[in-house]
């Protein structure tokens, strides 16, 4: 960019912010600081509220309350063309009558900037659209759209910019390319991203940090990788990737961890994973985290560990790993991820196995049957 | 793979030659139709334009090449002319200003209103051009509360709007206004709000973003609109002969009297032709003027 390091960015700050449809509270009471030059994922299905903070950060949209500050600045009460703030579109909103480079000097253009023929050149040079220059957006593919609309945003060097589903039109392997892209691009400039997505893979590949939106509300919020491992609610468990959940009543604790019965079956829970405040919790764990054994092979399983015995009844094998479908003696289903790393012998349908995994990876969360129903419907109405 | 193809590309060739002799054939009717009710009567025309008049005997024409038919009925009648590209431009101008505002509100903020807003626009069409034009009589006359209104301010010239240039530009800016709001409308109804958005959110106040963004999106609409106003304003007679006086007819009034009062169909029939020329040539001139041949 062309006047890179002297463009002071500042933080994000976003106070009690609330936006009421009629009576639906869209966005609930978010309070939110989202760092400078960071890359920050809302995720959440659709309808929790997460496009709706974004337009409310572009002026697009006016909070009933709450406020929204860039540093100390207010921007509450701007309008949209007064914020130092730009949006990707989600269907990009290129205009159909200007060409690309037109459309990328659009913002410029209405701020009376010079020099507008070098910062656009540099910028289409930057997203590798120079040679379209002079094409009508009707006559580019779906991915070149798309960097056209990072790079008419991302040339007015706003303190944010503000990313809508920006790759839900792209099939899948183009997305893959333009995390990629998008991801090179933020590192480039150093402006910070707010990126809005219901793809929590998208979420997890690119951002640094990754807010789960629920209901107006954020549930969790950290380092893709801190918020996988050890999720905080029923709703970020199931909603990034996927979880096998025991609804149980704690029984034990001991120095470094907690017992809790579940269906008949003891598990260990370490105190530092258990986000349950009170005795009833619900014990969770990745599917990728649990490994099966043949039933006969139980006397190996090292001590300590939590186990489950159950009966195979589905096997899929997906190239990379096979997901087996466990029924348990209590008749839930169980999903296991094995990676398929040896070549031989796998269970089949019918089976009599044992699933067992390490208490490092086990999780406790707060609640009790109402709350996997709750969440069940949730998930079940946000897909 | 290979032994399969070409056999399937033979009969996707067979398919396409039948499906290329179907379009002609939905043709048919419409060419029949354009052959008997437009290109017969413009050549009977153009013929009729050339009769000369048979001596000592009134309304009555032999075929002939008779060119000076032409210059003669423009010597005499070019005001007339003149006068109607005036009226139809004006009335054209002023159903602009008012359709733009009409269409935009109803593309873009009527929401729940706009079916029934169209409705509106539409309805006075389901009476006849004639009897609407004769109830402007009624509303224009002198003892008429709007000539009143006006007459309390001073603000008329003879005292009266009936009978004057203002009542035949009045009547041909009510009666083509519908369309100038569809193509409009059409046009602005198919602008994607998120563009306006775009736009704001760029530093383009909602001034600016109507100048950048909206108006030329809607260029279609309005080069449509101002041709289906202009080219049937600048033809007719009804407006002029029910609302105007003497001093307000158009070339619209002469071709009808020429034809009908003083069957003078050589110089009815030329006037005719370059009416249609006129009208050929300015619309071309606008639309490569409006730039606009891929919008059209």
């Amino acid at each position: 960019m062309a006047n890179e390091g002297t463009h002071n960015v500042e933080d994000l700050h976003l106070q009690n912010l609330t936006k009421k449809f009629g009576e639906v509270a869209a966005v609930d009471d978010l309070t939110l600081t989202i760092p400078a030059g960071s890359f920050f994922a809302l995720l959440g299905a659709s309808g929790c509220g997460k496009t709706t903070t974004l337009r409310m950060v572009a002026g697009l949209e006016e909070p009933t309350s709450g406020s929204i500050h860039i540093g100390q600045n207010d921007i509450t009460n701007l309008r949209a063309f007064q914020r130092p703030v730009n949006t990707v579109f989600q269907s990009y909103a290129l205009f159909p009558h200007l060409d690309i480079f037109e459309n990328v000097a659009f913002g410029l253009r209405r701020r009376k900037v010079k020099n507008i023929d070098a910062a656009v050149n540099s910028m289409l040079e930057l997203v590798e659209l120079a040679p379209m220059a002079r094409r009508k957006p009707t006559q580019l593919s779906g991915g070149q759209q798309q960097r056209v609309a990072v790079a008419r945003a991302l040339i007015n060097q706003p303190d944010v910019l503000l990313l809508d589903e920006p790759l839900g039109a792209l099939d899948l392997k183009l997305r893959r390319q333009m995390q990629i892209e998008l991801k090179r691009i933020q590192t480039e400039v150093g402006t910070t991203f707010v990126h809005v997505t219901h793809d929590q893979e998208e979420a997890m590949a690119m951002a640094d940090t990754v807010a789960v939106m629920n209901a107006g509300r954020i549930e969790q919020m950290g380092h893709p990788a801190d918020i996988y491992e050890l999720p905080k609610t029923v709703f970020v468990a199931n909603f990034l990737g996927q979880a096998n959940l025991f609804a149980g009543v704690r029984t034990g604790t001991s120095s470094d961890s907690i017992e809790v019965v579940a269906n008949g079956i003891n598990f260990r829970v370490l105190s530092a994973r258990n986000s349950a405040p009170s005795d009833e919790v619900i014990v969770g764990i990745r599917p990728e985290k649990m490994t099966i054994l043949d039933l006969h092979d139980k006397e190996t399983i090292p001590s300590g560990h939590n186990m489950l015995e159950g009966r195979v009844i589905d096997v899929s094998y997906a190239g990379v790993s096979t997901q087996y479908l466990v029924e348990t003696t209590w008749g839930q289903n169980v999903t296991v991820f094995e990676q398929n790393v040896l070549v031989g012998d796998r269970s089949s349908v019918g089976d009599p196995v044992v699933l067992h995994w390490s208490p490092d990876h086990t999780f406790g969360l707060a609640g009790g049957e109402t709350v996997l129903a709750d969440t069940a419907q949730i998930l079940a109405v946000g897909a | 793979m290979a032994a399969v193809l070409p056999s399937a590309g033979k009969q996707s060739q067979v398919s396409a030659q039948r499906k290329s002799r179907t379009g002609y054939f939905l043709l048919l009717p419409g060419m029949t139709w354009l052959a008997i009710f437009f290109a017969i009567p413009f050549v009977t025309l153009f013929m009729t334009s050339l009769q000369a008049p048979v001596a000592g005997k009134s309304g009555q024409y032999v075929p002939a090449f008779q060119v000076s038919n032409y210059p003669d009925a423009l010597a005499e009648y070019w005001p007339q002319f003149l006068r109607s590209f005036l009226y139809a431009g004006i009335a054209t101008g002023l159903a602009l200003l008012i359709a733009y505002p009409l269409a935009y509100f109803i593309a873009f903020k009527a929401g729940r209103w706009r079916a029934l807003m169209l409705v509106l626009v539409i309805a006075p069409s389901f009476a006849s051009f004639l009897l609407r034009t004769y109830a402007w009589k009624t509303i224009l006359s002198d003892e008429g509360f709007i000539t009143s209104f006006f007459n309390a301010l001073h603000l008329l010239p003879d005292d009266r709007i009936l009978n004057t240039s203002i009542a035949v530009v009045a009547g041909l800016t009510y009666n083509f206004l519908p369309f100038m709001i569809l193509p409009l409308y059409a046009a602005l109804e198919k602008i994607d709000p998120r563009l306006l958005e775009a736009s704001n959110d760029l530093y383009a106040s909602a001034f600016t973003t109507f100048r950048k963004i909206t108006w030329p999106l809607s260029l279609p609409g309005v080069v449509a609109g101002t041709l289906l106003t202009f080219i049937p304003a600048a033809g007719d007679y009804i407006n002029s002969e029910l609302l105007g006086s003497t001093q307000d007819r158009m070339i619209g009034n002469v071709i009808q009297t020429n034809f009908i009062e003083f069957r003078d169909y050589p110089t009815a029939s030329a006037l005719s032709f370059v009416l249609m020329a006129v009208i050929l040539v300015m619309v071309f001139t606008y639309i490569r003027r409006a730039g606009t041949e891929d919008l059209v």
